[in-house]
């Protein structure tokens, strides 16, 4: 079952510890899967605009790329990606007056109509590879470490892109449980962690940010895991300021997905780039011997 | 004129063709390249050409044809005139060049973000590769640098020649060329892996290693100097990778 694979670009750069950890899971899985040989930006951010046909160009070209691969589907880790890409391709898909347009302008790059499948890879986890044939991989399970799985808002809105139910997702608990980790669950799980308003607004995203970590650790999460590098920065990297901001803050340790699911498989201690994340998220992980199993 | 060009191609069948320049029509010769068919016209170049060899960038043109909507580019000294063909070259178009100390730089992708924030504009429209008259991916460049592949972009970008038109057609207003730039004196200088053997070399040199041959070079006759070029042995064609002089007195 080969695969596209869309990396996205803060995989190639500040968020490594994403991309590698996940490259190295493909493989651990017998993913095969081909980087997409040429790509750009996603586009970050779906317009909301109805006429803004400029900024679907990103995402319609990449997939392009995609299908000149011949690959059915593409895979995505950043769900911010996966979302811009995702809802560009429902539109080419369905909206015929505006895929006329945007195949018009595009006149260097073949027509496309949605062919291929935009799919996040807990998703591709699921459907293609299954819990109980990612149970039977598990090396090191997780030893009840106590998770507290965030969505965010671009895996589960709008519904025509979700990957699961929008108010009632169940897919993140199954694998972590599939881990063996304790699903910590938590009303903010899927409350916006304040996105760009982080350039905006970043006080005001300091504080959603900081009201669901609360959340989290007041019902007992070890650690939370995510799946995009701007929640990453805005509920790991900006600890640093709600430490300095909020009385009874706490370092949260925070991981993502694929980090987690690397160490479950018992893969290299390399391929997850701790020093990516924040410090504590390590220590963490050492403190329930969650490293020693590692393949160092 | 045409009396004239009659005279200029006196025994070659010189077909005339309609061109415009700057939409002035001038008839000129068919198979003369835009550049030489300007000058045909009466034209005299001060600006927009430079090296008449496809490599400076000087005298990129843009052009249309009649019935087609499309937006044509090429090298005016490279690119036969075509009939009918609207056309005006672009010897210079503004794009600011970032203001760097480039000994203070190190290689890394921010370094790039910073001087040019612009390049996060980018909506991929790839209007600057459509209009590259090096065929050169100019979006593939860009996307490369966005995603932090100093690397890819520096191999993307080799074949530019900096006349400009990407900046003239860019969506986002970014000088991609500087980038690009950029992008190869960073890798080249900061990225690719030092040659170990050169440090030696220059510390041969300096240790004098290559003086008394000089020397002894430079006090020949002109006579005795043609003679040892004439007879200097060369390495044959099918020399392989080890392969080396009978004279190893400089190795
Ligand atoms: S004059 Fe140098 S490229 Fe044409």
């Amino acid at each position: 079952m080969k695969v596209s694979y869309y990396p996205g670009c803060t995989l190639k750069t500040r968020a490594k510890n994403l991309e590698d950890s996940a490259l190295a899971a493909f493989k651990a899985l017998g993913i095969e899967y081909q980087e997409l040989d040429r790509w750009n930006c996603c586009g970050a951010v779906f317009s909301l605009a109805d006429d803004d046909l400029i900024h679907m160009v990103a995402p319609v070209r990449d997939l392009v790329r995609a299908k000149q691969l011949g690959a059915g589907t593409m895979v995505t880790l950043c769900s911010m990606c996966y979302n811009t890409l995702a809802r560009a391709n429902e539109l080419m898909k369905h909206e015929e007056v505006k895929r006329k347009t945007i195949n018009d302008f595009m006149n260097e790059e073949p027509d496309y109509f949605g062919e291929v499948e935009v799919v996040h890879f807990l998703s591709y986890l699921k459907n293609q590879i299954g819990w109980g044939a990612l149970k039977s991989k598990v090396q090191s399970p997780l030893g009840g470490l106590k998770i507290a799985p965030y969505y965010g808002c671009t895996l589960l809105r709008p519904k025509d892109v979700a990957i699961d139910h929008p108010d009632s997702p169940t897919l993140f608990r199954e694998f972590v449980e599939t881990l063996g980790g304790e699903v910590i669950e938590f009303p903010s799980s899927t409350v916006c962690c304040g996105s760009y308003q982080a350039l905006g607004n970043p006080e005001a995203a300091l504080k959603v940010s900081f009201d669901i970590l609360s959340d989290a650790v007041s019902r007992g999460a070890d650690a939370l895991v995510l799946t995009c590098p701007l929640c990453d920065y805005n509920l790991g990297r900006r600890q640093d300021d709600m430490l300095r901001k909020y009385e009874g803050a706490k370092d949260v340790p925070v991981l993502y997905f694929t980090q987690l699911l690397a160490i479950a498989l018992g893969l290299s201690q390399e391929v997850c780039r701790f020093e990516l994340n924040r410090s504590s998220t390590a220590r963490l992980l050492k403190s329930r011997n969650l490293l020693a199993g590692v393949k160092a | 004129m045409s009396t004239d060009a009659q005279e200029v191609t006196a025994g070659v069948e010189a077909k005339l063709i309609p061109i415009y320049v700057m939409g002035k029509r001038y008839d000129v010769p068919d198979s003369l390249t835009i550049m030489k068919a300007i000058e045909y016209a009466g034209y005299k170049y001060i600006r927009g050409c430079g090296c008449r060899g496809g490599v400076c960038g000087a005298c990129a043109t843009v052009f249309r044809k009649p019935g087609d909507y499309k937006i044509y580019t090429g090298l005016a000294c490279q690119t036969v005139v075509e009939p009918e063909m609207y056309l005006t070259q672009i010897p210079f178009y503004p794009a600011n060049r970032a203001v760097y100390d480039f000994g203070s730089l190190t290689g890394r992708p921010e370094e790039i973000f910073a001087l040019y924030p612009e390049l996060f504009r980018c909506v991929a429209c790839n209007a600057c590769t459509k209009v590259c008259p090096m065929d050169v991916e100019v979006l593939d460049y860009i996307s490369a640098v966005k995603r932090g592949d100093i690397e890819a972009a520096a191999r993307i970008s080799f074949d530019c020649i900096q006349c400009g038109l990407c900046a003239s057609r860019c969506f986002a207003e970014m000088p991609q060329y500087h980038i690009g730039q950029l992008a190869r004196r960073l890798w080249g200088a900061y990225l690719t892996p030092k040659a170990e053997h050169l440090k030696t070399m220059v510390a041969n040199i300096q240790a004098g290693r290559f003086s008394d041959g000089l020397s002894g070079l430079k006090a020949m006759s002109q006579d005795t100097l043609k003679k040892t070029y004439q007879d200097r042995e060369m390495e044959p064609a099918t020399g392989g990778e080890d392969w080396t002089p009978k004279d190893r007195q400089y190795l």
